[in-house]
């Protein structure tokens, strides 16, 4: 069975989680994070979350703790690198 | 014939004709920068939108790449969008042009035929659209200044239909600024033979897409696990409209014959072409002139005769064959070059020829870069040239450059 089923003349996606597919894929080193560390976590409630706040990808949600969706973390670094903490660390695949 | 008594006979320029034509389409929404020679269209658009006789937004921008974007996103959002250019104008909306055919935009625009800088030079010849022919445009060659609205009328159907852009060419000068009687259809004949129009994608806030997001080599399975087109297959859809625009292009001619009582032909025309032996190809007012020259010929006892390229892209391979099946010799007159080979029109016209029945010799020719003046006469004299050497058996020759005096 050919695309031509999908019934769609030009490029389109819907905006849902892994539209574009499982873009973890893509990832070359990996986000580690140290609950020890995180200020959340040592609160117990969802303060600082300046990497759910910074992610452009969406995979950090705004809970106690933080858990990273690894399926669509494409690993750029940026929660390493805004973590006032220092809580996180890129780590090779 | 369903000629209407209110339509009427006008003394305009060519540039006036497709202003009129678009807004006899009733276009909803017209972005375009003024060039040389395409200014008077601008002007004449922004006159209908400021005194109320076109309801449309007219959106001002400070280059051609903002025009045509303007109008990417008002067809992608439902609206009937136009625009029009020449030349260097052209050359900075490239990118745009791409992605207009790429996204399958019914967008209409006016390509007033002008020579490419450098040197700068604002005379007429088909350089410009020439050099955008692979970008997924319908592109369609007027004669004269009525052809000027019955395709900008034509071309709003045809792209609706196919989901292309269409590019409306006509000869900068020769036919932008020269006026002729053009008969103008009434809005009620227009509106009768053109439906409003229906995007292929209608945008819904409450079921929002992604358009045009990064499709990369392969097709994936989206959010309900349909296999959905890769590049490659969006691609073949764009190739599919195009080959699939010949049947609409001459259907939507057929119709509008039937309305309005005039035609433009098919994808090609022709001028006493039946019984010739020697054909002479030419795409624009070039083909009227060739006219002349073919009348001259015939005075003579030279069986000439005139087939014109009216639609460009896509390009009419079946109707070429057919049309110089029974032809001894063919000559054809490029506007432009494709520089280090010859001129398009040429090149393209022997691919067609390639493996038919009939391998006519093809003689080509440059003509008329940078407003060169092309007579009839010198038509005329490099036709018998031509005949001169198939009886002295040479066949081929390389490109000759009419009137070029280095």
């Amino acid at each position: 069975m050919g695309t031509r089923e999908c019934g769609h003349t030009g490029a389109m996606s819907s905006p849902t989680k892994g539209e574009a597919g499982l873009t973890g894929q893509w990832r070359t080193s990996r986000p580690v994070v140290d609950h020890e560390k995180c200020t959340a976590s040592k609160a117990g409630k969802t303060v600082c979350m300046q990497c759910w706040t910074y992610c452009p990808e969406a995979v950090i949600p705004k809970q106690v703790p933080i858990e990273i969706d690894m399926d669509y973390c494409k690993g750029c670094g940026i929660c390493e690198e805004v973590c006032p903490a220092h809580a996180i660390t890129m780590e090779a695949e | 014939m369903g000629k209407d008594e209110d339509s009427k006979f006008l003394i305009i320029t060519g540039n006036q004709a497709l202003a009129l034509g678009a807004k006899l389409c009733r276009v909803q929404v017209i972005s375009a920068y003024p060039i040389t020679p395409q200014s008077p269209v601008t002007e004449t658009l922004s006159h209908y939108v400021e005194s109320g006789q076109l309801k449309a937004e007219y959106v001002n921008v400070e280059s051609e790449h903002s025009a045509l974007s303007v109008c990417i996103g008002a067809s992608t959002a439902g609206a009937r969008a136009f625009t029009a250019t020449s030349a260097n104008g052209l050359a900075y909306m490239c990118e745009v042009i791409h992605w207009a055919a790429g996204a399958r935009l019914p967008i209409v625009m006016g390509c007033v035929n002008r020579a490419m800088a450098a040197p700068w030079n604002v005379l007429n010849d088909q350089q410009d659209s020439m050099s955008q022919r692979d970008a997924g445009w319908i592109q369609i060659f007027c004669r004269n200044n009525q052809e000027v609205l019955d395709t900008a009328i034509q071309a709003f159907k045809i792209a609706e239909t196919v989901y292309a852009p269409v590019m409306v060419c006509y000869d900068g000068y020769l036919l932008s600024h020269t006026v002729m009687p053009v008969e103008a259809p009434t809005q009620e004949q227009v509106d009768a033979f053109l439906p409003p129009y229906r995007p292929h994608t209608i945008l819904d806030p409450e079921n929002p897409k992604n358009i045009n997001q990064v499709t990369l080599a392969n097709p994936r399975l989206d959010e309900r696990g349909v296999m959905c087109h890769g590049y490659m297959e969006l691609r073949f859809l764009l190739e599919e409209a195009l080959e699939s625009a010949r049947d609409t292009i001459v259907a939507v001619g057929k119709e509008y014959e039937e309305a309005f009582g005039r035609s433009c032909g098919g994808m090609l025309w022709e001028y006493r072409a039946e019984d010739a032996e020697v054909i002479l190809v030419a795409a624009g007012s070039l083909a009227s002139e060739a006219s002349m020259a073919v009348d001259a010929l015939r005075e003579t006892g030279i069986a000439a005769g005139v087939v014109g390229v009216r639609v460009y892209r896509p390009f009419p391979k079946e109707e070429l064959r057919e049309a110089l099946r029974d032809a001894r010799l063919v000559l054809v007159f490029d506007k432009s070059l494709s520089y280090g080979n010859e001129g398009p029109i040429c090149t393209d016209l022997k691919a067609a020829l390639y493996g038919s029945e009939s391998m006519p010799p093809v003689q080509g020719h440059i003509a008329g870069l940078g407003g060169r003046d092309i007579k009839a006469r010198e038509i005329e004299a490099a036709t018998r040239k031509a005949l001169q050497n198939l009886e002295a058996g040479i066949t081929t020759k390389p490109t000759e450059w009419l009137n070029c005096h280095i």
